[in-house]
């Protein structure tokens, strides 16, 4: 059993603990200095992020690609270094394979439109599995019905793991393609991708992975898990809202119609006929979101420089000892068992109502959140109303874990 | 005691309750205090709108002309604060409910603690309790 003494008492970032890059941490609520537990909705900022968004405003804001001023070349190019900088961190082939988007959701979004404009017909299915959240399930849900095609789901157990066995059945010779999450935002299991990629492209069939969660915690090397798409949201690794990116391998992307039609996004335009523009710039219609995209590399930076194996290292030992310390209060119950699992745990305490708890929890100064975390298949399947999920983050501690604890003690002697 | 005696009681009781730990505890055994509601009256058709949590209530108008109200939800909190209007509001003629000023659920400190959500179910048990006194008074009328 991990003992708290075990795990360092905060991690430490060139030579200063690394909560202290993150001023929004640092403050009171309701008379009580914060406990910032919902990292799985968006992580909190480091100052460096913060200041690059000042820095942005102040100095090169300008539009892109379209001017010839100082200016805007200087805005041009920092957006274009973020491209490589993101396809460096994915380990891309290719800086056109990285399209900006305004978050996981619209990127998952461009692939069911366009790559089921290219590829789905009538008769033919889209495999997903019960653990998506609903920006992995609706868009597909729609391309589906549109192109009259099948929606298959890969089932789970009790644990929460999904029964890969059921996808010699699922699979087949009209499968288009199958859209799975790296990492359950809901129960916290880290899915076996890798086996789930290869057992796909045996049938020439492409994959996509939501790497939303996946990306503030697991090193991504595209070309490893050699997944055809791959889509992640700034806000959840530390980087500014409204900016998501979707990785496509170029041979996708290069014959899938464009998402939406705009400035930028065409080589040429008459009322006859328009041609569209090279890739990345195809899929980007419209002024893109520039600061987000310029100071998405603030994050980034941030994220390279941390010692990653070590973070990832602390990290799990902080999902451990929370585990095994909430396990400690009589009748919580763990929802979302895996063996492998990453940065969330997600809990119900017989007899009390998750939002109770979510309530009581916030007026002692702790961010958890409650209900059905947008996976309301997964509730069903548990046959609960919700979860209250703890998400954490490497900026959290062990003492936050403690007080988590000994809150919940006071909680349940409120509800009981 | 009149419904605004009631209130006023409950005033003074959350006053002495200087901490909002201590509110929310004693919200929760009213909560924990409430008679529990007939089995028959826990579906859809009782269910609230507007409650994050399920809240069932269930109103009768007795011989002595007086409404009565029972409730229930699967949450604590909520089942608190139905207990809470319960207590201001039943025993009343529907003529009283109809024309009551809930003027001490302001005054007790639970409001701003609320967030918005739930504090949009504490209006919608109100509202719903008055929609009920109306209804009975039509009833008395036409009798």
């Amino acid at each position: 059993m991990k003992t708290a003494s075990a795990i360092l008492p905060y991690f430490v970032f060139q030579n200063k603990p690394v909560r202290e890059y993150f001023p929004a941490l640092h403050q009171q609520v309701y008379g009580q200095s914060l406990v910032y537990f919902d990292n799985a909705a968006t992580t909190q900022k480091p100052q460096s992020v913060i200041d690059a968004i000042a820095t942005y405003y102040a100095t090169i804001n300008s539009n892109v690609h379209r001017g010839v001023h100082y200016l805007s070349q200087q805005a041009t190019e920092a957006g274009e270094e973020t491209r490589k900088r993101v396809a460096a961190f994915i380990h891309a082939r290719h800086a056109h394979e990285i399209i900006f988007t305004r978050g996981t959701t619209e990127s998952i979004n461009l692939v069911a439109y366009s790559y089921s404009k290219l590829a789905l017909k009538a008769g033919d299915n889209i495999v997903i599995s019960a653990m998506e959240h609903h920006s992995n399930i609706v868009p597909w849900q729609i391309a589906c019905e549109d192109h009259g095609a099948e929606l298959r789901v890969i089932p789970m157990d009790e644990n929460g793991e999904l029964l890969l066995h059921t996808l010699d059945n699922l699979l087949d010779a009209r499968t288009r393609l199958v859209a799975i999450t790296w990492i359950s935002n809901a129960l916290g299991t880290v899915n076996p991708i890798q086996a789930i990629i290869q057992k796909a492209h045996a049938l020439g069939i492409p994959v996509l992975i939501d790497a939303a969660q996946a990306a503030p915690h697991i090193p991504i090397d595209v070309q490893a898990i050699d997944c055809d798409f791959l889509a992640f949201s700034g806000h959840k690794m530390f980087g500014p809202t409204g900016i998501g990116i979707l990785y496509g391998k170029e041979e996708w992307l290069d014959r899938m119609p464009p998402y939406q039609g705009g400035g930028e996004m065409i080589k040429s335009v008459s009322f006859e006929k328009t041609t569209y523009n090279d890739l990345p710039f195809k899929f980007e219609a419209g002024t893109p979101h520039i600061e987000g995209i310029i100071c998405l590399k603030a994050a980034i930076d941030f994220l390279e420089a941390l010692p990653l194996t070590e973070a990832h290292i602390y990290e799990q030992q902080l999902l451990q000892y929370a585990t095994e310390q909430l396990q400690q209060i009589p009748d919580l119950r763990i929802i979302g068992q895996a063996k492998k699992k990453s940065g969330v745990i997600s809990f119900i305490i017989e007899d009390t109502h998750p939002y109770d708890v979510g309530v009581l929890l916030d007026k002692m100064g702790i961010a958890v959140r409650t209900g059905h975390h947008c996976t309301q298949p997964i509730m069903d399947f548990f046959g609960i109303p919700g979860t209250v999920r703890v998400s954490l983050a490497v900026y959290n501690t062990v003492a936050e874990i403690d007080r988590l604890v000994q809150s919940l003690d006071r909680v349940v002697s409120m509800l009981k | 005691m009149t419904i605004n005696e009631i209130q006023d009681e409950l005033i003074e009781e959350f006053n002495l309750l200087t901490d909002w730990v201590d509110k929310y505890e004693y919200l929760i055994q009213l909560g924990k205090d409430l008679p529990p509601i007939d089995p028959q009256y826990k579906t859809d058709e009782y269910l609230i709108k507007g409650c994050q949590s399920k809240v069932w209530l269930h109103a009768e108008l007795k011989d002595d002309g007086k409404v009565y109200f029972t409730a229930d939800s699967d949450a604590i909190i909520s089942k608190g604060l139905v207990s809470l209007v319960i207590r201001i509001l039943s025993g009343h003629t529907p003529e009283e409910i109809a024309q009551a000023e809930l003027y001490s659920i302001d005054r007790i400190g639970l409001k701003e603690h609320l967030s918005p959500t739930r504090s949009n179910g504490l209006v919608s048990m109100i509202k719903q309790m008055k929609l009920y006194a109306v209804a009975f008074q039509s009833t008395l009328k036409n009798a």
